[in-house]
């Protein structure tokens, strides 16, 4: 595919502009920018095939089965996007009056008030853009509290090491170490590990539940006790909350703050990496600490108020208004009953294409999951020398989006399959066809596992090489 | 009402039966049977079908007030999006992609990252771009974590950056334990002379934005230059849309450049989505948070893109890793490209020069009202600050009531805002409304 810049003839233009209708006015010479603006030059219709180009080699959710775990590729409805272009929602300046923006605010309690009911919370923030913000929001609420209640000598965050990358990483960027404890071996946290790690130094866990197996932690409610006797809060990573909606809350569970990945869950379509929306939710405790500004009602109207301890700001004016908007949409239209059949039918799901595969392969625990499960290549890598990447490879031949790959690290040549509750039996019934199908192949040809895909636009890309001397943008532009 | 399932009744029972369980609550067998909720316990209302949910949406849109002229900028700027942009950027695989993992079925999101990556390095002048970052001031505070190292903690930030920026900053310094100071403003802008002062062999960075939050133009080199001297990195900030006629961050000798994207495409939308752009010089790429796309080869020597330098990354490197970030704001980068590509060099460049000729068109109009005279004396770009000689809420509400968005009150008076949606007759109209309410 040609680059935008390649497609560029001096000269050409969009006609977008009317003539200025005020005088000319000159910027100061010595303010003047001197170097060349080497921006494409191109009509309408070169940036329409452009872009039409480009979006023919992207697989969305719309393209076929996505069963990337761990990131709730769930359909995007449609609706959601005609809601999100009402000039009402997308011509409105985050700083006007609040008595001209009650819709947006409204908006706002709205869904505070339905995901706190669904959370087991006391209050909410949808500052932070993604999962990842939401994270790191929770555990500066968990320090400006500690900082608050004798507790700023507490300088460890406990993580088992199933979790995500982003639950050690978040620690550190709060200025935390990091205690990893060993996972037992389904996958759940090791009671007897925890109990040692925790003492007066204990600033939280940070756990998500169902784990990164799939697998729901049973001694919960005991896990959370342990941290909370010994000083700490407790943090969940909401970022497989699809499992449990309707069943159980984390509130419930013990845990003090939460964040979701709206764009998981909720079904804010992702935009090929964002944006995200990560909302954090509160227990009574950390009501007061929250970042930005909350929704408060004064004499019959809504008005926005920074909470008296408030930690500062995580983001810029009120987060992703229009992603969590479209959050708020999906809430209201499958209200309570139906987020928890979505949640049952992700399980289902999730479980009907395990026992499809198991027969075929090793799966990392035994019995039912949650809404995802972890295949392991393992003796096939043994064996025949085909890793999780070359059935994952393999996978994109077959029209299917390959699963998370090489996660959780606690598993050997990991597939990592979350199928969502928008997916068809028949979907799930021809997908788990060819899955079977590659890795037989992997006893009968394993060459051409290795050599796959072969039927995408491009083959396997040269990443050492990318990495190595990297060429991160395009510099060919006298050509 | 809709949980989007598609399975039938009969099609759930068969596979509750593949998977030996009778029921949906034989599944959440390990769930602890005292905190498993009963029916009835989850106070929600039930869900509502498409039109139902449609015509309440509406009626919340309803209740938000659209002025039909805006004078407000203050870090969000009403600036035209381009039809093709807006068509462009719906198109249902870019909305719905994940991020792109498998290179190979991704290289139409990949390439859009690496092209946007060029003209973010273009418009700054710097090396090296990231696939972006939240917004503006996440930016600016992952440019702060950038500077960080062993012998150097503290980083000073000008007081006349946006009050918003200022305040991510501070938030992500609490997290970090990075000493934030601020350099209290002088006549609407960095008072250099106090910077040079409070610089010395423990700061890491220091934080201006061009323009000023009052609109007011910096001198960067002088800043950069101070700044070099005591071995500290420049961080610049600049509005993109400023940036493609007055002097790049390059240009100015900045290390690393940032700045919100909104007015590349993006509406206000009450706050967001929005971008954070992220470029610096190629010795310092490697400290870069977030993904960055590269170019490579695939096996049969074809040109193609990839996520790449992932050992600076949270999966790779967990716990030592200095930004946590993962999803970022993919679907603005694309917005804002597609943005800068219809515009072209000349389009963006009109766009600045007339935001530039209309701010100051409304200046001298709004300063010959007696009582209204500009607060600070240097060159402005498209917003700055007058005075007002009456009750700056009694002007604002007057101005509501004709349907004008008026500029910003702030403590030195009012925040006016200019761009090219502002046409000279809604100027006039706001200086004859202004002089409605303060007299001829």
């Amino acid at each position: 595919m040609k680059l935008i810049f390649e497609r560029s003839v001096p000269g050409r233009r969009c006609y977008i502009l009317p003539k200025c209708d005020v005088p000319f006015e000159d910027i100061p010479d010595d303010m003047k920018r001197q170097k060349a603006l080497r921006l494409p030059e191109l009509s309408e219709v070169d940036i329409s095939r452009h872009y039409t180009t480009l979006n023919k080699q992207v697989f969305g959710v719309n393209c076929g089965f996505y069963p990337l775990g761990s990131c709730t590729m769930k359909y995007n409805p449609a609706v959601h996007e005609e809601i999100v272009g009402f000039p009402g929602f997308q011509a409105i300046h985050p700083l006007q009056p609040d008595h001209t923006v009650q819709g947006c605010l409204k908006a706002i309690e709205l869904l505070k008030v339905r995901l706190c009911e669904l959370l087991g919370m006391d209050s909410m923030t949808f500052q932070p853009a993604a999962g990842a913000h939401g994270e790191f929001t929770g555990i500066l609420l968990i320090k400006a509290y500690l900082r608050d209640h004798g507790g700023e000598a507490r300088d460890k965050i406990i993580v088992p090491d199933s979790a995500h990358g982003t639950n050690p990483a978040t620690a550190n960027m709060c200025g935390y170490k990091v205690v990893n404890i060993p996972s037992a071996p389904d996958g759940s946290v090791d009671l007897d590990a925890l109990r040692a790690a925790v003492g007066p130094d204990t600033a939280g866990l940070m756990l998500t539940n169902p784990n990164t197996l799939g697998m729901f932690d049973k001694n919960i409610l005991e896990i959370t006790n342990i941290v909370h006797e010994a000083g700490g809060l407790c943090y969940y990573d909401g970022a497989n909350m699809n499992a449990i909606m309707g069943t159980v809350r984390p509130g419930d569970m013990g845990f003090d703050v939460i964040h979701l990945n709206l764009h998981k869950t909720f079904s804010t379509p992702h935009g090929g990496g964002g944006p995200g929306s990560g909302a954090v939710g509160v227990k009574e405790i950390l009501v007061d600490y929250l970042p930005g500004k909350d929704t408060v009602k004064e004499n019959g109207e809504f008005v926005l108020k920074e909470p008296p301890k408030s930690i500062g700001s995580v983001r810029s004016f009120n987060g992703n208004f229009l992603v969590y908007l479209r959050a708020l949409a999906y809430v209201l239209s499958l209200g309570g009953k139906g987020l928890h059949e979505a949640s049952q039918n992700a399980v289902l799901n999730a479980n009907y294409l395990r026992v499809l595969l198991k027969p075929h392969c090793r799966t990392s625990n035994e019995g039912i999951c949650m809404h995802e499960f972890v295949l392991t290549i393992e003796d096939l890598h043994k064996k025949y020398g085909v890793s999780a990447s070359d059935i994952a490879k393999g996978m994109l031949d077959c029209g299917v989006h390959p699963p998370t790959m090489y996660f959780p690290l606690i598993v050997d040549e990991a597939l990592m399959f979350e199928p969502t509750e928008t997916e068809t039996k028949e979907v799930l019934d021809e997908s788990a066809e060819a899955i079977i199908g590659l890795l037989k192949q992997a006893a009968t040809d394993p060459e051409a596992l290795h050599k796959a895909p072969v039927t995408t636009p491009v083959g396997r890309p040269d990443e050492v090489t990318a990495a190595r001397s990297p060429i991160i943008r395009y510099m060919d532009f006298d050509a | 009402m809709s949980s989007y399932v598609p399975s039938t009744e009969e099609q759930r029972l068969e596979m509750l039966k593949a998977v030996g369980v009778s029921s949906f609550e034989d599944l959440y067998a390990d769930v602890p049977e005292g905190m498993r909720l009963k029916e009835g316990d989850l106070k929600l209302p039930d869900g509502m079908s498409e039109m139902e949910m449609l015509a309440k949406m509406k009626e919340l849109a309803a209740e938000n007030k659209i002025f039909s002229s805006i004078f407000r900028g203050a870090g969000a700027y009403n600036h035209y999006i381009p039809s093709v942009v807006k068509r462009v950027t719906a198109k249902e695989e870019f909305v719905t992609a994940y991020t792109p993992y498998q290179a190979e079925i991704s290289q139409g999101v990949l390439q859009s990252i690496f092209e946007y990556q060029t003209m973010i390095c273009e418009l700054t002048g710097m090396e090296a771009s990231n696939a972006s970052v939240y917004d503006g001031a996440s930016a600016a505070a992952e440019a702060v974590a950038m500077c960080r190292d062993r012998r150097r903690n503290k980083v000073l930030i000008s007081g006349a950056s946006n009050p918003e920026v200022i305040k991510v900053v501070k938030t992500y310094c609490f997290g970090s334990g990075v000493e934030c100071v601020i350099i209290p403003a002088k006549e609407g802008k960095t008072d250099i002379a106090a910077l040079k002062d409070a610089l010395d062999e423990t700061v890491a960075g220091v934080y201006v934005h061009q323009p000023s939050f009052y609109g007011v133009l910096e001198d960067c080199s002088a800043i950069a230059d101070v700044t070099h001297e005591a071995g500290a990195l420049f961080i610049m900030g600049i509005n993109p849309i400023v940036a493609s006629v007055v002097k790049s961050p390059a240009e100015c000798g900045a290390d690393i450049a940032v700045g919100e994207g909104q007015p590349l495409g993006m509406p206000m939308a009450f706050g967001g989505p929005y971008l954070g752009f992220m470029a610096c010089r190629e010795k310092l790429q490697r400290k870069l948070p977030g993904r960055i796309v590269g170019q490579t080869t695939d096996d049969a020597g074809r040109r193609c893109f990839v996520l790449t330098l992932q050992a600076r990354e949270q999966h790779i490197r967990r716990e030592k890793a200095s930004s946590n970030i993962c999803s970022n704001e993919a679907l603005c980068a694309l917005t804002a490209a597609v943005y800068m590509g219809t515009m072209g060099p000349n389009g963006l460049r009109e766009v600045a020069n007339q935001c530039y000729a209309k701010a100051h068109y409304l200046a001298t109009q709004i300063t010959e009202i007696p009582g209204f005279s500009l607060v600070y004396p240097g060159s402005f770009f498209n917003e700055f600050v007058t005075t007002c000689p009456g009750c700056t809420d009694e002007l604002l509400s007057a101005l509501e009531e004709k349907d004008i968005l008026g500029g910003l009150p702030v403590e030195e008076g009012i925040l006016w805002c200019a761009t090219e949606l502002n046409s000279k007759e809604q100027i006039d109209g706001l200086v004859s409304a202004i002089k409605e309410v303060f007299g001829k």
